[in-house]
């Protein structure tokens, strides 16, 4: 018991004595430099989905997403989730494109996490930049 | 309308009622200068016929063709010949081209054939043009002057460089997003030829012009563009009534420049999106055009088509199929002095399906 007080004491005062002496709090600052990296992360999975919508899906039969969507136009990420008609529930865009993947596309559906998956979301948005959320929206 | 002209094309329009299913598009010309023959052409287009590997081609776009040619088959009256608006193959491939041909082959009656990238960029339309004959030409039919041309052409300087492969330089033109891409263009030497061409046809013959890529500007990145558009226009300026078809768009598009009309194809493999639906970049969509549905991909069909086309003042009407849709017709009005759509012209009697975003 009187150990466990010793150490608490003793850690308050590491911790006072670090805001004294003014290093920064790690968990709150971030700067240019860190947004440049995260950027350049974001946009390798961008570019990852580029070539993955244009004929990078190794389908066999070689129909690729940018055939009937140039720059990602007519997919209308911003309204996802929404009621897909066609599938009679609301789904997510990951949904939709899996029935791209296994209809025009004749190929296996994706996890929903898998990297391929969230790199053609990636892509998607990134082409869609700008337009306002309408979830829901047909 | 004359009530002959009519009579046939509301005969020719009841047989399309009939086969609407199906995707092709079918021209009537009920007039022609000097002449009282009515006479009717069917338009199909971009079909893109995909080679997978030995006799395996992608089955969409197979069936989007093998209707068309079933539904031009069903034509009465009988179309006096078929246009095929470019883009039979998707890469160019011998295979692809042949298997476009031979489905094509079916067609009842002669068929005239347009360039397409698709068909050119992989050996610079060689075996295109073994097959079928030349990427330009005219011919007169009953009163009208037909003129086809390459409107897809780029700079020579690209187009002869050294490549890895023909595969490689076609790889570049076939991605409609690509930003390597090249601007379509007819060129100096063809633009000399129309001159020539149109010099020996009086003003008052009526002109269709059939080009693969619009011979006007929309949008550059998607090459919805011809470089060289207004120096074309230019020529077939003096005359009184010109058309200008075109495939490319896999949209309907419509348009009027000072005397010519401007009408696109559908295609028979799959819709494009307007141009507006890529929000990163301006783009020109005619004023005319009334726009068709937005796809539902669950219709393997939807948003193709073809057409049907009346040419009863020495101007086209243009005849929408558009199998899962309602058909359209886009009709010149003569007193307006352009085309317009006969039923959705007035943003009133659209629908919520026609709202691109």
């Amino acid at each position: 018991m009187k150990f466990n007080k010793t150490v608490s004491v003793s850690a308050a005062f590491i911790v006072l004595a670090l805001g004294v002496s003014g290093l920064p709090a790690v968990a709150e600052e971030f700067d240019e430099m860190d947004i440049e990296h995260w950027q350049e992360e974001y946009m390798t999975v961008v570019d990852r989905g580029d070539k993955a919508f244009h004929g990078g899906l190794g389908n066999e039969n070689t129909v690729s997403c940018d055939q009937c969507h140039p720059n990602g136009a007519n997919i209308h990420p911003e309204t996802y989730p929404k009621f897909q008609t066609q599938l009679g529930k609301v789904v997510v865009l990951g949904e939709m494109i899996n029935w791209c993947i296994m209809n025009p596309l004749e190929a296996d559906a994706l996890p929903l996490d898998d990297a391929v998956m969230v790199a053609l979301q990636a892509y998607i948005h990134h082409e869609r930049r700008g337009v306002a959320l309408a979830p829901g929206k047909h | 309308m004359s009530n002959s002209s009519r009579r046939n094309f509301l005969k020719a329009g009841s047989a399309m009622l009939a086969a609407s299913a199906l995707p092709i598009s079918v021209v009537e010309l009920a007039f022609g200068k000097g002449s009282d023959e009515n006479f009717t052409f069917a338009y199909i287009s971009d079909s893109h016929i995909t080679h997978i590997k030995g006799n395996k081609f992608v089955n969409n776009w197979d069936r989007g063709l093998i209707r068309a040619v079933a539904e031009a088959n069903l034509l009465d009256p009988r179309p006096d010949f078929i246009f095929y608006g470019g883009d039979i193959a998707q890469l160019g491939k011998p295979e692809e081209i042949d298997h476009g041909l031979e489905i094509l082959s079916g067609l009842r009656g002669d068929v005239h054939y347009v360039m397409g990238e698709h068909d050119y960029y992989t050996d610079l339309g060689e075996y295109w043009q073994k097959q079928l004959g030349p990427d330009h030409y005219s011919f007169d039919h009953k009163g009208v002057h037909f003129v086809v041309l390459n409107s897809i052409l780029t700079y020579e300087k690209w187009m002869h460089q050294k490549w890895e492969s023909g595969m490689h330089r076609m790889k570049q033109m076939a991605r409609l997003d690509n930003p390597n891409g090249q601007p379509f263009m007819v060129g100096d030497a063809q633009r000399q030829w129309l001159k020539a061409d149109l010099d020996k046809v009086s003003k008052d013959t009526p002109v269709v012009v059939f080009s693969h890529s619009p011979l006007q500007k929309i949008f550059k990145a998607w090459n919805f563009w011809t470089e060289d558009a207004e120096q074309v226009q230019a020529l077939l300026k003096p005359f009184d009534k010109v058309t200008v078809l075109y495939g490319h768009v896999h949209q309907i598009h419509t348009n009027q420049i000072g005397n010519i009309s401007f009408h696109a194809a559908m295609a028979t493999a799959w819709p494009w999106p307007y141009p507006a639906a890529y929000t990163q970049k301006e783009s020109l969509l005619p004023k005319l055009t009334v726009e068709m549905n937005r796809a539902d991909p669950f219709f393997e069909r939807d948003a193709t088509g073809w057409q049907f086309i009346n040419m009863h003042t020495g101007n086209v009407d243009v005849n929408y199929t558009l199998p899962d849709n309602a058909n359209r017709v886009v009709a010149y009005d003569t007193k307006l002095g352009h085309p317009v759509d006969t039923r959705l012209q007035d943003n009133a009697d659209r629908t919520p399906a026609q709202t691109h975003y």
